[in-house]
């Protein structure tokens, strides 16, 4: 076969939704033969932190923001109406009443399918984020040159 | 319609159907066809825009009104 088609984005966001977006996409993407790449920057980091433990960060400064913005999968909110946490409540107990994977269940998905998940390294390096502070089967950090050269390489692009 | 193969993808929503069909598919030999029963609505869009992406051939696609069943043949490895 010729070479596979490529896909790529960006998810800079923390959000529930999403993140949720950016996994059906990118999980069908792989489902129709395509080279899949995430790239998760900023806020998006959240969304591929380990859920379990605390994050080691070095000062004062990171430790505090990594306490109050921990992330992991589990802990992602809504963009809109999270209501202190019942809207997304809610909109969980949705998803599982209509049999609908949760994040947790997509990031399995994305690994078994080969999806190459990479944090940003300057997201990493600014936040604070050690390479441990991921779920297993994320890849090693990478920079913009890195997303750009497969970005270019790819047919669609997205950022999220 | 005759398949070699079916699989339930009855209340799951968009893309589950599309990746239970392709995980499927991975797994048939050439020239044989599978039969996807479904309530998502999409599916009558995505089916066909998953064979054209993976170049496999989409037989059928009957709408049943409750359920959807959709026949797609394996073309291609």
């Amino acid at each position: 076969m010729a070479e596979k088609e490529k896909f790529t984005l960006v998810l800079f966001s923390g959000d529930l939704d999403k993140a949720l977006a950016a996994f059906i996409l990118a999980t069908t993407a792989a489902s129709m033969g395509m080279e899949v790449t995430m790239f998760f920057t900023f806020w998006g980091l959240n969304v591929i932190k380990r859920n379990e433990g605390s994050i080691k960060s070095r000062g004062i400064m990171r430790k505090m923001l990594n306490i109050l913005n921990r992330g992991g999968s589990s802990r992602l909110k809504l963009s809109k109406f999270n209501m202190l946490g019942m809207g997304t409540w809610m909109m969980k107990k949705l998803m599982k009443q209509s049999q609908y994977p949760s994040i947790d269940e997509f990031i399995v998905m994305a690994k078994e399918m080969g999806i190459k998940m990479v944090p940003c390294s300057t997201s990493c390096g600014i936040l604070g984020l050690p390479d441990d502070a991921f779920t297993d089967g994320v890849m090693n950090q990478a920079g913009a040159a890195f997303f750009l050269g497969q970005a270019r390489e790819s047919k669609t692009t997205l950022f999220i | 319609m005759q398949a070699d193969k079916s699989i339930d993808c009855f209340g799951l929503m968009c893309p589950m159907p599309v990746i239970k069909a392709a995980q499927t598919v991975k797994k048939m030999q050439i020239g044989q066809v599978l039969e996807i029963v479904a309530t998502d609505k999409g599916i009558k869009q995505d089916m066909p825009a998953w064979c054209k992406t993976t170049g496999n051939e989409c037989l059928a696609i009957e709408d049943k009104g409750e359920d959807i069943k959709v026949y797609i043949k394996k073309t291609r490895e």
